[in-house]
């Protein structure tokens, strides 16, 4: 291989670029990003970077060392439209084309957006540049904040508008907020916290439209409520970048499909991070993110899926001055038990718990707030075995 | 010099971490004890809520990995090492040299106004 391109410059495209010349690759490195932005940390956007309390230096995943190292030409600032059937050929969308022998899809996820999103004060939370206009319209007094989606990034954002002293409403469709991630009763814990952190918080009903002409002036609710806003946060999920490869031979499906390394449907091109869908599953984790590039790097050199990679999955979530970890892989009918500290009125008690997933008698999945040792005893012995297999040759 | 805790209560495997600033984290790795800086140089996280194995400890946070003897990052995400501090015991005390102060004492001692 002569020449590789590395579509995507955040954090698995970075992690690619390093992996392919530790592994050995001393062609030509090519990373595209459609962000003008240097390869930045996403997670500090909705926690310290909004309230001020971190800068954009620290949210750099690289230095000048280490970039002289890698030897790549960053192509910043232009998005990729198109990968030819035959995937040797990457076009973008300044009209340049880049012709590759192999190719990683790392081209990430957008946030969600919902008609209205064009009024000034409606935000999305996913890039830098939305987090330095989210920070900006923060800074200039107390307003009152709409968070759309009881998520990750609602939740966090809520939590960093509280802090800031805005007058913060959460809006969640479903009854609790994180049901999907961690079931009803840590679900509950999640909703204690927005109560703990002085923010109502309305579930149960959806969005029903972005009230406002030029600027947002309240959202109004399915069930007829309206809620004034001088700033909405939407929060809703985010979509994987594959429009770009509508063109091309691969099959996409929520995702970019892969198998169980990383390999889609032609050997030389592989995806990793939010936009991949790696064994049938798209996890839009940063841990999956930086372990996924290693083993798809390797089977992209092999030619073929030479390793799989199943890590086990992880996440945390800063909020309301609470760390939630979780690990491991829950269904709905597993048991919740807490192992160590206490829940009261749905809110942790002072030095936070430890809550373990079961089923027949063993343990699927591991929950901590504020009780990151245990936890990581408990992730290593849940890890134990399963996180990277040699495929049957 | 910061005196952190009695030996008895730091065993082999532990970790404490104290609130300087910023904190310190005082490991007890298999008998050796150092002390580093607590904050994770990736992101806002203690390591001495870390994982220790050897002379390593992992953030419970992100699993970037620290040399304990030379504060050196021995893996990502981290970048950037920590500061590394003396750790002295006197009479059962497990004590911290904070690495800035020992400087400041050394110049206080060669001035002669040592106390």
């Amino acid at each position: 291989m002569r020449t590789v391109t590395v579509v995507g410059a955040s954090l698995s495209g970075l992690y690619a670029a390093r992996e392919l010349r530790a592994q050995g690759f001393d062609g030509r490195l090519v990373v595209v990003g459609d962000e003008p932005h240097r390869p930045y940390d996403r997670p500090p956007l909705s926690k310290d970077f909004l309230t001020g309390r971190s800068g954009e230096d620290q949210l750099a995943l690289s230095d000048a060392e280490e970039t002289t190292e890698l030897d790549a030409e960053w192509l910043l600032g232009v998005r990729a439209r198109g990968l030819d059937p035959r995937g040797r050929t990457v076009l973008l969308g300044d009209g340049r084309t880049v012709s590759t022998d192999g190719v990683v899809i790392a081209t990430g996820a957008s946030a969600r957006r919902l008609p209205g999103c064009e009024l000034a004060g409606v935000h999305t939370l996913r890039t830098l540049d939305d987090a330095r206009a989210l920070r900006a319209e923060l800074a200039a007094g107390t307003r009152r904040v709409v968070v759309i989606g009881g998520g990750f990034i609602g939740a966090e954002t809520a939590s960093s508008c509280a802090g800031l002293g805005h007058d913060v409403t959460v809006v969640e469709a479903a009854p609790l907020p994180m049901v999907p991630q961690l079931g009803p009763e840590m679900a509950a814990v999640c909703a204690g916290l927005h109560r703990r952190g002085g923010v109502d918080l309305v579930t149960g009903t959806g969005v029903a439209g972005l009230r406002g002409t030029v600027a947002v002036t309240g959202v109004e609710l399915a069930d007829g409520r309206l809620l004034p806003a001088d700033i909405v946060i939407v929060g809703i999920g985010a979509t994987p970048n594959t429009d770009w490869l509508a063109g091309s031979t691969l099959a996409l499906h929520d995702g970019v499909l892969c198998d169980d390394g990383c390999v889609t449907g032609l050997p030389q091109v592989v995806a990793v991070g939010d936009v991949a869908r790696v064994g049938g599953t798209r996890a839009e984790h940063w841990t999956s993110a930086t372990e996924q590039p290693r083993v798809a790097v390797r089977n992209l050199l092999a030619g073929h899926t030479a390793e799989t990679v199943r890590p086990l999955p992880y996440f945390w979530s800063d909020q309301y001055g609470a760390r939630i970890q979780f690990a491991g892989r829950r269904l709905d009918t597993d048991t919740v038990r807490i192992a160590e500290g206490g829940v009261t009125d749905d809110a942790p008690d002072e030095g936070g718990f430890l809550a373990l997933y079961e089923r027949d008698g063993r343990t699927t999945a591991v929950l901590s707030v504020d009780r990151p040792r245990p936890f990581m005893r408990a992730r290593r012995e849940l890890g134990r075995g399963v996180t990277v297999e040699a495929a049957a040759s | 010099m910061i005196p952190v805790c009695r030996l008895d209560d730091l065993p082999a495997g532990e970790s404490v971490r104290i609130d300087t600033a910023p904190p310190i984290a005082v490991f007890n790795a298999d008998g050796e004890l150092y002390a580093i800086d607590d904050t994770c140089t990736h992101q806002d996280a203690s390591l001495s809520e870390g994982w220790l194995e050897g002379c390593l400890v992992e953030c419970p946070l992100h699993a970037a990995s620290f040399d304990l003897r030379t504060g050196l990052p021995t893996c990502l995400p981290a970048r950037r090492a920590v500061r590394t501090h003396r750790v002295t015991v006197d009479d059962g005390m497990v004590h911290v040299h904070v690495a800035t102060e020992v400087f400041a004492e050394v110049a206080a001692e060669e001035e002669g106004t040592a106390a």
